[in-house]
């Protein structure tokens, strides 16, 4: 007994050491996003410079470079700085535009350090080491399973997407793919822009056109609020429900209290960067392995479970 | 601006010929409007025309100062940061109110006020940076329209600013009430474009812009004090700009870095599109009116209709715009 505890006492020791010594390397890890655009990625910023800030006070040897860029040249510019004079060991990036900086992450991959793609795909595949990202055909999916349960007859919806982009796409096509064969059925479908002005419009002027509307997808909880305003001076929110996503407070709240206008959400939240920083700056810290792909499942937030998404913190 | 106005014969032989240049932007208004009716039913509805109308009342009211901006020889491309900014600020002049001053018009009062006098005081400094730093006016409000955007950005921490939800109740009729079924953004677009062209027609200051804008040294040599006009204009411009947004703000109750994105380019091509020359020289209120009403049908008639893929948007809008103007160019052949 007493030999298995010095066994034991001895081991972590000696795990402490090593530990100690892996500590000891200084490492730089640069983390790159786009800048505060939008809701989205506001929190984006915000969670990224939350888990630096985490992980700066818990592992002192680990120093980390943040920039957030306007634009793809800026970002380009903002990495290859980062490369070659502040000698970074690994870099995390939510690229702006995947399909312009594909090459400049190549290059960042070339020189050997650790790349972690966060969110969109980059053009070509095998550039990074690990990508994190949101499940966005999952998203579109999740949601039309809920279109299918709250109408179970069948029924008319309009859908509210955001920019023509990949993802976009992705969410469209999973969720007109998972209504096909009920009863629902799609009046049209118009770009709102992730953006609540052009939320209310597209809205208004859906009410204007239908006067049967059931539900409405708006896939993004800041169209979802600007579309809400518009179904609430048309005095009809008693007659549809909408859908948002991404896990707006706001919204989270609204599916806490059980509104019967927004009666779900579905996950996709901007922490998905803190995810990416914290397994890349465990890479170094511990020697873990987490090279692959970790995709963030897109959760159907009901009333049920909006508490565990709540955080008074978050700006986002 | 002590020195009267020059006389001018104002009186021009009027015949009934009819002039393109004049009903271009109304003959394109009425060819749209067509199209409307004939693609949906509810296109003429009281609920449709007030909704777009109310819409396009921001826009609308910030053009009709981006009129004589341009029509000074002038630029102002810093309008739509300038409103987000201005809206990010009056939120949290509201939300800092409430303790001190408790829920009710007060604080929406006070929260008004500094909206009108931010933009005015973002109109002096284009302005003072415009006429006495000598400084083009493209390069000072592309500048500004740099600071506003980050200022908003930061203001807000990257999300957006919501007014405090009590207050925003109370202030919501502003944007949804309105007079005798009209709402009231549509009742101050109509007020500030009656006194715009009553402004542009009948007084020195609006003949001043004109003569300014089309040519610079000879309305100096005329004892205009061509500086003076020009930061007039800008702070008139600031100042409409702080009218759009008190209006703006109770629609939705919040601000982000997303506001008034590109409401420059929909006010500059709304003056374009009435008939006003982007050189400058010479202004039209009524037909920047009719231009911002054409943007705002563009849009509406859109989302009434599923003929067009949605990918084509911005290509129906970009030949709705050019047709409406190319009708006014008609004759200059």
């Amino acid at each position: 007994m007493k030999l298995v505890k010095s066994l034991m006492a001895s081991a972590v020791i000696a795990g402490s050491l090593t530990g100690a010594v892996v500590a000891q390397d200084k490492v730089t890890i640069g983390v790159s996003v786009p800048a505060a655009d939008h809701g989205w990625t506001g929190g984006v910023n915000y969670f990224a410079q939350e888990a630096i800030e985490r992980l700066g006070t818990t592992y002192p040897n680990v120093e980390f470079v943040f920039a957030s860029a306007p634009d793809a040249p800026k970002q380009i510019a903002d990495i290859e700085d980062m490369v070659s004079t502040r000698g970074i060991d690994a870099l995390v990036i939510l690229p702006g535009d995947p399909d312009a900086m594909t090459s400049a992450i190549k290059q960042v991959k070339d020189a050997g350090k650790f790349v972690t793609v966060v969110d969109r795909q980059l053009s070509i595949d095998g550039v990074e080491n690990l990508y994190v990202a949101g499940d966005n055909p999952g998203l579109g999916a999740n949601s039309a399973e809920y279109f299918k349960q709250a109408l179970p007859e069948g029924g008319n919806i309009v859908i509210l997407r955001g920019l023509p982009i990949p993802i976009d796409a992705q969410r469209f096509d999973a969720f007109v793919a998972g209504i096909e064969g009920s009863n629902i059925t799609v009046l049209d479908d118009e770009f709102a822009n992730w953006n609540r002005d052009d939320g209310f419009k597209v809205m208004q002027d859906f009410l204007t056109r239908f006067p049967d509307i059931k539900g409405v997808w708006a896939q993004d909880d800041d169209i979802a609020l600007g579309a809400i305003e518009a179904i609430k001076q048309a005095g009809r929110e008693n007659d549809m429900f909408i859908v948002g996503g991404a896990g707006m407070q706001q919204i989270l709240q609204a599916v806490a209290d059980g509104s019967a206008l927004t009666p779900v959400d579905v996950s996709y939240s901007p922490a998905m960067i803190a995810t990416a920083i914290e397994l890349t700056t465990s890479h170094f810290t511990g020697g873990i392995q987490v090279a692959g792909r970790y995709i963030l499942d897109s959760t159907l937030i009901t009333k049920d479970n909006a508490a565990e998404y709540l955080d008074p913190n978050s700006p986002f | 601006m002590s020195v009267s106005a020059p006389d001018i014969p104002a009186k021009t032989k009027r015949g009934f010929r009819l002039d393109l240049k004049t009903v271009g932007p109304l003959l394109a208004l009425a060819l749209l409007v067509l199209l409307g009716i004939s693609l949906n039913e509810n296109f003429l509805s009281y609920n449709n025309l007030t909704n777009v109308l109310a819409r396009s009342s921001f826009i609308g009211i910030i053009a009709i100062g981006a009129t004589f901006v341009i029509t000074a020889g002038g630029l102002d491309l810093s309008v739509g940061s300038m409103a987000a900014v201005i809206a990010g600020v009056m939120i949290m002049v509201m939300n800092w109110l409430i303790p001190s001053m408790g829920i009710g018009w007060g604080v929406v009062i006070a929260g008004m006020a500094t909206g009108i006098l931010l933009g005015g005081v973002a109109g002096v400094f284009n302005g003072t940076m415009i006429t006495r730093g000598r400084i083009e006016a493209f390069i000072v409000t592309l500048g500004t329209m740099g600071i506003f955007r980050s200022l908003v950005t930061f203001l807000a921490d990257g999300g957006t600013l919501s007014l405090n939800f009590q207050v925003a109740d109370v202030y919501r009729p502003v944007y949804y009430a309105g007079v005798l079924g009209v709402p009231w953004p549509i009742i101050v677009f109509a007020l500030v474009a009656i006194g715009g062209e009553v402004v542009m027609r009948y007084t020195a200051f609006g003949r001043y812009c004109a003569a300014i804008g089309s040519n610079e040294q000879v309305a100096r040599y005329s004892s205009i004090n061509v500086d003076n006009v020009r930061l007039l204009t800008y702070i008139l411009q600031g100042i409409l700009v702080g009218v759009a947004v008190l209006l703006y703000v109770p629609r939705l109750g919040s601000a982000s870095s997303t506001t008034g994105v590109l409401w420059e380019l929909e006010a500059i091509a709304g003056v374009i599109i009435g008939g006003t020359t982007l050189k400058g020289g010479y202004g039209r209120i009524w037909g920047t009116v009719v231009g911002v009403v054409i943007l705002g049908l563009i849009g509406n008639i859109l989302n009434l209709q599923s003929l067009i893929s949605p990918y084509l948007n911005g290509a129906f809008q970009g030949v709705i715009i050019i047709l409406a103007v190319l009708l006014q160019r008609g004759r200059r052949t």
